[in-house]
């Protein structure tokens, strides 16, 4: 429900004039949903950013969520691989 | 991975069942259609954080875990607190909370934020941040009224952009 109740914020925030952007952990409920823009990451439930104390981590998945911000061709919701850097 | 798989029985019927087209975007719905540019690039930027992992500070009342269809309130915190100053209260065991427990940037990563803007890499941080609780079965009042009260409140303070994190 969380991941709706974050799409749901994030679409009011959005028709405020604010761009934004969503980590997602579930991509079946955020596909429902559809956020402006999604950043869907490989970890579970309760670790949108990765790794407790994992600072390079958590500033990569930033970094590829702020990537997001350009894209006008909404929804958008892209995957975070491990690989990249 | 997180998985519906990986979540508990109840709440993945929960999951299974639960309209979430009735929430998906609808062309007469112009709040389900926003889309707003970045108006300046992101080292100029004022950024936001938004969570739904039901953290307060101390001196807030919690979230309130018994109502049936959910908590439709929120949190705001100043930007210069520490985010392991928050304290978690999730009606959802749907997730493993230890992690948050260890470090709240997890969900609110206000340190990283002041590491990237001492890099450049942000303009600024905004001056307040919200969390909601998340575990909301019936929408109503956060569609109404507690979503479009943060929006304005981020618009009032400036904001360019949110980050929003679920757990």
């Amino acid at each position: 429900m969380c991941h709706q109740s974050v799409g749901l914020i994030q679409r009011a925030i959005e028709y405020a004039g604010i761009t934004t952007v969503s980590i997602s952990l579930l991509r079946e409920i955020t596909e429902k949903i559809r956020p402006p823009r999604a950043l869907f990451v490989p970890f579970p439930l309760g670790y949108s950013l990765g790794e407790p104390n994992n600072p390079d981590l958590q500033t990569r998945i930033l970094r590829a969520a702020f990537a997001l911000l350009l894209r006008t061709d909404v929804p958008v919701l892209e995957e975070f691989s491990l690989a990249s850097v | 991975m997180a998985q519906l798989e990986d979540i508990d029985l109840t709440e993945r019927l929960l999951l299974k069942g639960y309209p979430f087209h009735r929430y998906s975007p609808r062309l007469n719905d112009p709040v389900s259609m926003a889309m707003t540019p970045l108006r300046k690039p992101l080292a100029a930027s004022t950024v936001a954080l938004i969570t739904t992992a039901g953290l307060s500070l101390a001196d807030q009342p919690p979230f309130d875990t018994t109502i049936r269809m959910g908590d439709s309130s929120f949190r705001e915190f100043p930007g210069d607190i520490s985010p392991q100053a928050l304290e978690m209260n999730h009606r959802s065991w749907a997730f493993d909370q230890t992690g948050i427990l260890r470090d709240r940037n997890l969900v609110l990563p206000l340190d990283r934020l002041r590491e990237m803007q001492a890099r450049g890499e942000i303009g600024a941080i905004a001056p307040h941040h919200y969390s909601f609780m998340g575990s909301i079965i019936g929408p109503g009042k956060l569609i109404k009224f507690s979503a479009p009260e943060v929006a304005h409140r981020l618009v009032a303070d400036g904001v360019d952009v949110a980050l929003l994190t679920p757990v």
